[in-house]
């Protein structure tokens, strides 16, 4: 990875500060905090995907040893919290109530002295269901004779909301005129982002200071923490959230869970702390689920390939709950993003959601606000088209491209993209796996008759949400913050409104900070997730925290050294106008001897400031991003597949990602690899599956694959650099770019290795059976 | 998450286990590796009143040679095998198992043993005794009793013990100078059920002809189930490549897989046709390798 | 009904009464051992694998009752006279880890990988490293960092055998 071997700190691949406690297995995850007197949760579930409840039961559960209390929606209702907002702008049943909507749904929590007796008491519990017909297709659902499955809203409908961008009209026109058409469903199925650690809280009222504490697992504590008073109606000053150290979250950990509120209500009502950690299963059955959307796209072009309209109709499947944490204006995220990398002069994209009996949510799982659904869709369509073209699929990228001359880049769907060069990016790709020698080898194979594909992905991302005019989420507006403290003796301590599982933040920004400051990175103390002391942000999620609290850093940074260069020049005894900052210090233009260091200038703001400033050295920054940023890439994949078993086996990847500049290179290329490993397993053996009624196939790990060191091909990273012209550090973020862009690469890679018989397109899961089955159908033996 | 309570008795000698299985009857379960039984215990799919664990009884855990036979005790892990010397050069096939069961640490714990007793359909080494046509030594009170894997695999985590019975030892034949086979299996990633898994083990005679084939699958039935047209297919000739052809087909033929979220019937029976190609077909390299054939 | 138990962690001797259901994951997070972590219900992800004499073992299929008498080595217990196992180093100079849930186990699994296998290839590393799910790092680090600890343990330490007794007399 590229490195700035001249700075101090910035662009270096410093040693992650965080890794102390994690070695010696001294992290603080939620599961590791005990607190006196503290009871454990569980939860009641519905074993039903539709059912009407007749009647719950609690009296068994509470004769059961340790059990101390079983609420149900009737108890919430007392308090108006068995329905709670959702992130979307939907509601969510907490505990279920008159009926159930999917199975693993929450309908009753038992609190206990032991977490055995917790589960004792839950096995206890007699629910009395009455079985519905359930609706688990959304196109079933939006059938005139489907069920309603939500009886609580106005409108009598399983149809959620509609949305739309770009130019119908024009699209259309330009499709019915295209020589070259294209048109395929392309299927994104539900998949989860389930990261090691499951989610869980702890919920301690005190009645002697009023104030809740709320330990969980959260991306977001300060959003929680508002969500929490606006439901509990426990002002936000008596409301602490503490996120510890998280185990992963990959938008698994955004939104606030019926578990959550129920804890809440324990501890309200029972006067001790409530823990509340989940099972793996309960977090793949109900926790929120991600994609789920089934895109009709169609491409037009001119006969040489120049595309010249996009129009892509998509069903969004909900669940029965749409908690989808989107901003308020997007109710599809950024999918609006799916012209890609390419110069539409037109497209016309629209989404419609529908209610169906599975688990609520749409937005995780590294989606970027789904952009992860829509780089898929425009980059498995931009080979059907060159499939269409008999085109290399390369060239036909290549002579699409947003050309680096157009940026800023005003998209057909109302984006302005900041910066980029994508050709840089796609010529690194094809010269670090020899694309050329690739095809000689791939023809080599065909002759021999085995199957060998290559494919392509070049994706342009869309991240740092967002600006205050756009985005918002429950109308909070997606700033964030950061507050930086210089000390006396020259170290300092910085907060920001973000909160990490894993990307190490606790490096990343001390590293700005130095390089800002000229200080030690290693005296850089960054603390995230407690609320009460942490400045208000949205979070870490969507892959906006450099790309946003790191600019707050950055513009917080220099006010501080703004006001240190005032102190410099008391101390220098020079004007301040004829201070400037070189090499790290303060010095007098025109004087190179004449320096102070900020350890210098820091000790001077609590010993020996002037009048006229005041004592202290701190900055503090609510930093509103001008626009989001747009980081693309160029992915590259080779695969062979066994004709016998239908397996794939990935040879190579090669992944050049761009995300501007880079704080620390050996982070972000842990990010790609971790971010591809995923990509993999969605592309090969990921789907949440349920049955026709509504039960879940895949409620664990034995049915639910996570793919293990064994299977998880090699990566080769390599990365260019296009800046972000607004941004103050010119980054743009990069956590999600792997899982965005390598879908479809690896998607790709498959169907090219099955064209020669044919196939233009296969969705994904890439199963064996899947490949397998056309084998056979298209008569090739094994 | 957490299994129903239950009570537990340590036997501290074979004695001690086969008196508290009598006391307690069909109460009690035997815990060896207890890497299948505790799972299904924490989902409470099963819920056994007592427990009695024989991990702390003596003498239980070999692989040795004795009197003509391979010998494994009821105590023998997992990976004892897939790291000991004698399987790795003289039990190719039985290498090949232990390579694949389940996951490393999972192996560490799970016997060999108590994966056929415990008869999952999905075990592989359910589908490798059959091949290799084990002997199973089951333990009473009153003495050992010998049973035949084909009689000891009754059905889906059945077999045909007897209440007070324990299994302690399972008894491989010595594969000779002739005799090779190969086990391969099919999951989407470590430590998954097999999607499919075929072995097979076969004698050449003086002529060159397969005798004593034996060929074993898993997860294709609701147990491990031997190919016994197969098998005919390839005895009393030689490891061509239209033998092998036939008793691919064969073996695709009978067995009965069930419909789940790793693949189709028609699916799972191709995948038989092509593991036991493969698998026979690696045999056939093994014995060339063995009897000193160049290919 | 509740069983005395006594189990040696990490050299120490901890003792309690345990009901049998309670697995040794939880025995030994409750005994403070909170390295020991809960990834999933079927036995499938490894983040709870701890060392019990001298074999990695997934301690949420085990119960306490059961590690009675034995010795468990947690990742608590690795740095010797506060140095660093080479592993725990190679874990942070490679960048073998994220956001760390699985890093107790996985350490804890590639030490005894690298105890039967002092000088494991690449294929043998992810193989023996095949019971440990990671989400964050797509384990190119960690097979990186554990083919960097086996270089610097290479001639440190003798491998563990795990041959149980093969013997040519009878055994019943």
């Amino acid at each position: 990875m590229a490195t700035e071997p001249t700075t101090l700190s910035f662009g270096q691949p410093v040693k992650r500060k965080e890794d102390g406690r994690f070695i010696q297995g001294r992290g603080n995850y939620l599961d590791d905090i005990v607190l006196p007197k503290m009871i454990y949760m569980a939860l009641v579930r519905s074993p039903y995907g539709h059912a009407k409840i007749n009647n719950i039961d609690t009296s068994a559960a509470l004769k059961v040893p340790g059990v101390k209390a079983v609420i149900t929606a009737k108890e919430l209702a007392g308090a108006g919290l068995d329905w709670m907002p959702t992130l979307a702008q939907d509601k969510q049943m907490v505990l279920a109530g008159g009926k159930v909507l999917f199975q693993y749904q929450e309908v009753a929590a038992v609190f206990a002295d032991t977490r055995e007796a917790a589960a004792d008491g839950v096995a206890a519990v007699q629910v009395d269901y009455e079985p519905l017909q359930a609706v688990t297709d959304p196109y079933k659902a939006m059938a005139k004779d489907a069920p309603i499955l939500r009886d609580d809203r106005e409108k009598k409908t399983n149809h959620i909301w509609h949305y739309e961008v770009g130019d119908q009209k024009t699209t259309a026109d330009a499709l019915s005129g295209a020589p070259v058409k294209i048109k395929q469903m392309i299927r994104f199925p539900r998949c989860h982002p389930s990261p090691l650690e499951p989610c869980g809280c702890i919920a301690d009222f005190n009645g002697g200071t009023g104030r809740l504490t709320f330990y969980v697992t959260s991306q977001a504590p300060h959003a929680h923490r508002t969500v929490i008073s606006l439901v509990s109606k426990v002002p936000e000053s008596n409301i602490r959230v503490v996120s510890p150290d998280i185990g992963g979250g990959f938008g698994n950990k955004v939104p606030v869970y019926p578990g959550y509120v129920c804890a809440i209500v324990g501890s309200l009502t029972l006067g001790v702390p409530v823990k509340w950690v989940e099972s793996r299963t309960e977090n793949l059955a109900s926790t929120h689920f991600a994609r789920d959307y089934w895109m009709e796209t169609e491409i037009g072009a001119t006969k040489d390939g120049k595309v010249t309209a996009l129009k892509v109709s998509t069903v969004a499947d909900h669940g029965a709950f749409d908690g989808a944490a989107n901003p308020t204006k997007y109710p599809a995220g950024l999918f609006g993003i799916c012209t890609g990398s390419y110069d539409f002069p037109t497209a016309f994209v629209e989404v419609d959601g529908y209610y169906t009996n599975k688990a609520p949510g749409g937005i995780a799982y590294r989606c970027s606000f789904r952009v992860t659904e829509a780089a898929y869709c425009i980059e498995r369509a931009m080979d059907i088209l060159a499939d269409e073209l008999k085109m290399d699929p390369v060239d036909l990228r290549r002579k699409n491209f947003i050309p680096k001359e157009k940026f800023p880049y005003p998209s057909a769907t109302g984006w302005t993209y900041d910066s980029g060069d994508y050709e840089k990016t796609l010529d690194k790709a094809l010269q670090t796996i020899d694309y050329k020698n690739l095809l000689k080898e791939q023809a080599e194979k065909r002759k021999r008759g085995e199957l060998s594909g290559i494919g392509v992905s070049t994706f342009t991302e869309i991240v740092g949400a967002g600006p205050a005019h756009n985005f918002d989420i429950l109308g909070i507006k997606m700033f964030d913050s950061a507050e930086i403290r210089v000390h006396p003796t020259g170290s300092a301590l910085v907060r920001t409104g973000t909160k990490a599982q894993g990307q190490g933040h606790e490096t990343t920004w001390a590293q700005i900070v130095a390089e800002e400051l000229g200080l030690d990175v290693q005296n850089v103390l960054v603390e995230e997730g407690d609320t009460d002391t942490a400045p208000y942000g949205l979070g870490t999620y969507a892959s906006r925290s450099t790309a946003v609290a790191g600019a707050a850093i950055a513009v917080a940074a220099r006010k501080i050294r703004e006001k240190a260069k005032h102190l410099a020049a008391h101390l220098l005894e020079a004007n301040p106008d004829d201070i400037e900052w070189a090499d790290y210090k303060f010095r007098v233009k025109g004087s190179p001897d004449r320096t102070k260091t900020m350890q210098e200038v820091a000790f001077a703001a609590y010993t020996n400031m002037p009048d006229d400033i005041e004592p202290g050295l701190e900055g503090v920054t609510y930093y509103n991003p001008p626009n989001l940023t747009f980081p693309n890439g160029a992915y590259i994949c080779a695969v062979d597949i066994d004709r016998g078993t239908g397996a794939v086996s990935v040879r190579r990847f090669v992944a050049i990602d761009d995300c501007g500049n880079i704080i620390n290179p050996m982070i972000v290329e842990g990010q790609i690899h971790g971010g591809l490993a995923e990509g993999f397993a969605i592309a090969f053996m990921q789907e949440i599956e349920y049955d026709e009624d509504g039960n879940n196939r895949t409620t664990n790990f034995t049915e639910y694959l996570v793919p293990s060191s064994f299977e998880t091909p090699r990566w080769e990273v390599g990365n260019t650099v296009t800046p972000s012209p607004h941004h103050p550090l010119g980054t743009k973020g990069i956590g999600e770019s792997p899982n965005v862009g390598s879908p479809a690469a690896f998607a790709n890679a498959v169907v090219d290795a099955l064209s020669p018989l044919g196939v233009r397109h296969v969705d994904i899961p890439l199963t064996r059976e899947k490949i397998w089955k056309i084998l056979r159908e298209k008569g090739v033996t094994g | 998450m957490f299994p129903a309570a239950f009570e537990y008795v340590r036997a501290n000698s074979l004695q001690e286990a086969l008196a508290a299985l009598k006391e307690h009857g069909s109460d009690a379960r035997v815990l060896a590796g207890g890497q299948s039984l505790i799972p299904a215990m924490r989902y409470r799919l099963a819920q056994p009143a007592v427990l009695v664990d024989i991990n702390p009884i003596d003498g239980l855990s070999y692989i040795k040679e004795d009197g003509g036979v391979l010998k494994i005790g009821a105590l023998t892990r997992h990976s004892d095998l897939e790291f000991s010397k004698l399987i790795n050069e003289k039990y190719k096939f039985m290498a090949d198992v232990a390579y694949v069961v389940a996951d490393p640490i999972v192996r560490n714990r799970g016997t060999l043993c108590g994966a056929i007793a415990h008869n999952d359909p999905a075990a592989d080494w359910t589908a490798c005794a059959l091949a290799a046509r084990v002997n199973v030594i089951a333990t009473s009170a009153t003495g050992n009793r010998t049973i035949a894997i084909d009689d000891f695999l009754v059905d889906s985590f059945t077999n045909a013990l007897k209440p007070g019975e324990i299994v302690t030892e399972t008894v491989w034949p010595i594969p000779d100078a002739t005799t090779s086979g190969s086990y391969l299996k099919i999951e989407r990633k470590v430590g998954d059920y097999a999607t499919a898994a075929a072995g097979v083990k076969t004698t050449l005679d003086a002529r060159g002809n397969c005798t004593n084939t034996g060929i074993g699958m898993c997860a294709v039935g609701p147990q491990a189930l031997r190919a016994k047209n197969a098998e005919k297919a390839i005895d009393g000739g030689p490891l061509t490549d239209e033998r092998i052809k036939a008793a691919a087909e064969a073996a695709a033929k009978e067995c009965d897989p069930g419909e789940d979220t790793r693949g189709s019937v028609a699916f799972k029976r191709d995948l038989i046709r092509v593991l036991v190609t493969r698998a026979l077909t690696q045999t056939r390299e093994r014995l060339e390798k063995k009897m000193g054939k160049t290919s | 009904m509740k069983h005395p138990v006594k189990i040696t962690v990490n050299g120490t001797e901890t003792a309690a009464d345990v009901e049998p259901r309670q697995v040794l994951a939880y025995y030994l997070r409750d005994s403070g051992f909170t390295s020991v972590h809960i990834g999933c219900d079927s036995t499938s992800c490894g983040a709870c694998t701890v060392i019990v004499d001298g074999q990695a073992v997934k301690s949420c299929t085990m119960f306490a009752v059961q590690a009675d008498g034995k010795n468990v080595t947690t990742i608590e217990g690795l740095a010797q006279g506060g140095k660093l196992h080479p592993l725990q180093d190679a874990f942070h100079n490679e960048h073998g880890l994220q956001c760390g849930y699985c890093t107790p186990g996985m350490i804890l699994s590639s030490l005894a990988l690298l105890q039967r296998n002092p000088n494991p290839s690449e294929e043998e590393i992810r193989h023996g490293l095949s019971g440990n799910m990671c989400r964050c790092t797509g384990y190119q680090n960690i097979v990186k960092a554990v083919q960097s600890a086996a270089k610097e343990l290479k001639g440190q330490q003798q491998p563990v055998s795990h041959e149980p007794a093969v013997s040519a007399a009878a055994g019943e």
